[in-house]
């Protein structure tokens, strides 16, 4: 028996991993992968919620946001080729332009 | 302390762990690698909380799929590590001191609002064979039949997106 108390806490602490990441990484990559680790803590946290009130709508709806992450990695990473072409470097504090 | 709670103390450990490696490598190998140790580890838990077909998602796509990708881009760019550049000195602190403000936020608010009541009930047989998937596919194609054609327009779109984005521009002079 472990409380879902137990799997909040794990999430949010996941969470505020990725966002620390976020803030304090300069590596375009890097920050990418911490975005990721933040939906995952979320996923979590949705798949112990359905798991609580025994429903499947938590896992359908991590289903789809599995789905969405796929797409939004596949557009980022091209993102992130076209301005390493442009800038040689996936520095953030490179990409001060607007135009390339 | 049960078998169940050692299990998750274990793997909470690890999960947070590895979150940690990736945030502090230098190397953005070693931190793509840790990534895909966390969501190895997430689809674990997954499967503690009685949802094996999502635990499976998680593998295939995330630590199979999605980290592939992570990798390739990374070893294509060869841009493991960035040179040493001056950095903002307030930057951190206030980045730390910002994120555990969050952190407790975050826990006290879903601690205290909407909080389904009482303990995750460990899946017994009837959850975590097949009657599970099965009743996943039929909710998935009938009440969410929906935002499941919604999905794959989205995936197609993101394709012909990737596409249009690396391809080479024709330059009119």
């Amino acid at each position: 028996m472990v409380p879902i108390n137990y799997y909040i806490i794990l999430s949010a602490i996941l969470f505020t991993i990725g966002a620390l990441g976020v803030l304090v990484r300069r590596n375009a990559l890097i920050i990418f992968m911490s975005v990721e680790l933040m939906l995952n803590a979320a996923n979590l946290a949705m798949v112990a919620f359905g798991s609580a009130i025994q429903s499947f709508s938590g896992q359908i709806f991590v289903f789809f946001v599995i789905a969405v992450a796929a797409a939004e990695v596949a557009v980022g990473l091209a993102l992130i080729v076209e301005i390493f072409k442009s800038k040689q470097s996936i520095d953030v504090d490179q990409m001060n332009s607007l135009k390339g | 302390m049960t078998l169940d709670l050692i299990l998750f103390l274990i793997l909470a450990l690890i999960a947070i762990t590895t979150a940690l490696g990736m945030l502090l490598s230098r190397n953005a190998i070693y931190s793509a690698l840790f990534l895909v140790l966390n969501f190895i580890t997430v689809a674990v838990f997954y499967l503690l909380l009685g949802s094996p077909f999502i635990a499976m998602v998680q593998i295939t796509v995330y630590a199979g799929a999605i980290m592939v990708l992570f990798l390739f881009v990374i070893m294509l760019l060869g841009a493991e590590s960035l040179p040493r550049a001056q950095i903002l000195p307030w930057q951190k602190p206030l980045a730390i001191a910002l994120a555990v403000v969050l952190a407790v936020e975050a826990t006290v608010l879903l601690l205290t609002r909407g909080r389904p009541a009482g303990e995750i009930v460990p899946p017994d047989a009837s959850v975590n064979t097949v009657n599970n998937l099965r009743d996943l596919g039929t909710a998935l194609f009938n009440q969410y039949l929906v935002p499941f054609e919604v999905t794959s327009i989205l995936l197609l779109v993101a394709m012909v997106g990737v596409i249009v984005l690396v391809r080479k521009e024709k330059r009119v002079h």
